[in-house]
């Protein structure tokens, strides 16, 4: 789950992260009536989950509260690859003297918390990564001992070449580590680190994704979800425990795990079909998970043919049959459906699903196939 | 042959009072699975009861499960709040193999537990995978025992119910496996591809391995340069994701240390260009693997 810098910084203020203090308009009259008591310069910031916000227009100066104004009426409404902007954070404007980059995230190689930390920041880091891997240094974490102090002090150093800047710098490496392993984060990145020039280290963005499973044991931080930041079915889909991403297809994909369910949309198009989604319903699937999973799919009105492909492991197979059962029942579907059902407990499902007239196929290119048929039949325009 | 399990597995289930855990303790000895012992928590004295009446004893700590039957492995069906304990819990009681089914870990959790397990000597398969399947000899984890049968093809995988449809066609084409693997499918995982290959590689009976992996990190590059410098036998690759939406798994930052996107289309080609036939679609695999054996 991705934060909004807002939301990032007060998890960094939490941790004694010196970071400027800023306040969250929804409305042009909230900016100004913000940059009046912040009293100078501020700058007016959209909050949405992408990176490129100051290239699209998304983050502006202003010299007056009238300014301020002005420029959340353009800001707040405005789309940002694809996102809609529906706050924006005022904070006072800094002197910068210089710009620095510093992060932890979980590096998959070395199974431990990493920071990466470049003198260079305020750019796209990636491309320093990509045209200057000299002027990243990266080290990693024993998440059994923490960040030790010494590994903190190098950190500073290769950020600064000033004393004063280092011992600052090497508390907020500290401060940035806590704030990441006590959110539960998979990142926190500080882009830029400033310094000022009376010599304060200052965080002037945050960044901040969460590791979902987290998110139970961290009520606190699960509250931050903003549910308008991403389409409706995917919130109802995780609410219902469910993994789902909206694609443009007209075929509805309804799989357990998440590797066949990828390797069925991957099917579906070599047939010459579109996936309208992807969606996994997990292990130890009971029939309300599939009536909620056919709920989601229907509610998209692109999707002209149900396909379930499901190989029963920890997912027994009658479960998925009761449940497809269960959700017509609930549920008006005008679109036909296809199944493919085996693995655990499949006699036991193909006889329900026979009972309730349902025809199921064995084989996954058999089910895929007919199932773009159904598809291509239904919408002949090719639309 | 086989590689990590085989007839003197001796196994004790982690979590064995629960939902997932009774329901595949069962299947386990239904397979032939010598199932030892099983750990819950504030139920030790108990025994749980296998098929025909078989009874397991519960403990209440993996101590004394270790202490009184002596397994040499053990899997682990416990919930994603407690899993990663449960881990060092085995790996403390000196269990050398741990098998991870349990989906949901918070990665960071998973950061500690593979570090301690790494120290106390302890491999950990998975977690958030599907176990390893000898067929014929033992199962551990959730893998369905009826779509497997003995023979000369190594399978491992990323991905849980991808595995068994590779391995369904495998066994209907009449072609057997040594050992199926389900490395699975969390960012931090304690057996990686090229780990599983190395075991494949000392294993006179595996002819031919299948690997199946999918979008996402660099585990598929390592193990396919891996291929091309170590294993003799004939290799069949297959990754999902063709159609994956770039973006969505993978963080900003993670892109960053693979260097790379990490593409479906990307592992494809690293696979190719180091020897591994590829296969468009899973129905593919069971005929190249035909033609790899010329059977």
């Amino acid at each position: 789950m991705d934060l909004h810098e807002y939301q990032a910084k007060e998890i960094f203020r939490g941790a004694g992260i010196p970071v400027p203090p800023g306040k969250v308009a929804t409305t042009p009259d909230e900016a100004e009536a913000i940059a009046r008591e912040f009293d100078g310069l501020v700058v007016v910031k959209a909050q949405v989950h992408t990176g490129g916000r100051g290239k699209a227009g998304g983050v502006k100066l202003a010299k007056t509260p009238e300014e301020a104004r002005e420029h959340a009426t353009d800001i707040l409404g405005m789309d940002i690859k694809g996102l809609t902007v529906e706050k924006v954070l005022v904070t006072p404007g800094e002197d910068i003297d210089t710009e620095a980059y510093a992060a932890v995230l979980v590096n998959r190689e070395t199974q431990a918390p990493m920071f990466m930390v470049s003198s260079e920041g305020g750019v796209d880091i990636e491309q320093v990564a990509e045209e200057n891997p000299d002027a990243l240094t990266k080290l990693h974490v024993d998440p059994r001992f923490g960040l030790l102090p010494h590994q903190a002090y190098e950190l500073a150093v290769a950020l600064y070449a000033d004393a004063k800047l280092q011992r600052q710098a090497a508390k907020v490496m500290s401060q940035l580590y806590d704030a990441f392993m006590n959110a539960g984060a998979s990142l926190a990145e500080i882009n830029p680190l400033i310094t000022t020039p009376e010599g304060e280290v200052k965080a002037i963005d945050a960044k901040v994704s969460i590791d979902d499973n987290e998110l139970f044991r961290r009520p606190e931080i699960a509250a931050y979800r903003d549910s308008s930041s991403e389409p409706d079915a995917e919130t109802k889909a995780r609410e219902a425990g469910l993994t789902f991403i909206k694609l443009d297809g007209n075929v509805g994909c309804c799989v357990n795990g998440a590797g066949l369910a990828m390797a069925t949309m991957d099917l579906v198009k070599f047939y010459g079909g579109e996936p309208a989604n992807f969606l996994d319903i997990g292990g130890s699937s009971n029939p309300e998970k599939v009536v909620n999973a056919l709920k989601i799919i229907t509610a998209d009105p692109a999707v002209k043919v149900i396909l379930f492909n499901i190989f029963g492991g920890i997912t027994r197979t009658d479960d998925v049959a009761n449940g497809i059962i269960e959700a017509m029942k609930q549920i008006d579907i005008d679109v036909p459906i296809v199944i493919r059902l085996t693995g655990t407990n499949e006699e036991i499902a193909l006889e329900i699903l026979k009972d309730a007239g349902f025809e199921a196929y064995s084989t996954m290119d058999e089910v895929v196939k007919k199932a773009v048929d159904l598809a291509t039949a239904a919408a002949p325009s090719g639309a | 042959m086989s590689i990590f399990i085989d007839n003197d597995t001796r196994l004790v289930v982690q979590g064995i009072t629960g939902r997932d855990g009774s329901f595949h303790t069962t299947q386990m000895m239904e397979y032939g699975t010598n199932v030892v012992a099983g750990v819950t928590p504030g139920k030790g004295g108990q025994s749980f009861e296998g098929p025909g009446g078989r009874q397991v004893p519960i403990f209440d700590t993996m101590e004394q499960a270790v202490e009184q039957t002596s397994p040499n492995c053990s899997v682990i069906y416990v919930p994603p709040a407690f899993a990663a304990s449960a881990i060092m819990e085995a790996a403390d009681a000196g269990v050398p193999f741990i098998v991870a089914i349990t989906e949901g870990i918070p990665v960071l959790d998973m950061a500690r537990a593979h570090a301690y397990a790494d120290d106390c000597g302890s491999r950990v398969l998975g977690p958030n995978c599907p176990g390893l399947i000898t067929p014929g000899q033992s199962k551990v984890g959730i893998l369905p025992g009826s779509i497997v049968m003995p023979g000369p093809v190594g399978v491992v995988s990323r991905s849980g119910t991808l595995t068994y449809e590779a391995v369904y066609q495998l066994t209907q084409n009449g072609i057997g496996q040594t050992t199926c693997v389900g490395i699975g499918g969390d960012p931090l995982i304690g057996t990686k591809f090229v780990d599983v290959l190395e075991k494949f590689r000392h294993d006179a009976d595996t002819k031919a391995i299948v690997m199946i992996g999918e979008i996402g990190g660099t585990d598929e590059q390592e193990a396919a340069e891996f291929v091309k410098e170590h294993i003799d036998v004939p290799v069949v690759g297959f990754i999902a994701g063709q159609t994956a939406p770039p973006g969505r798994t993978m963080g900003h930052a993670g892109a960053i240390i693979s260097g790379a996107a990490g593409t479906a289309a990307e592992k494809m080609q690293v696979f190719r260009d180091n020897g591994i036939a590829v296969a468009e679609r899973p129905s593919d695999i069971g005929g190249l693997i035909k033609d790899a054996l010329g059977v």
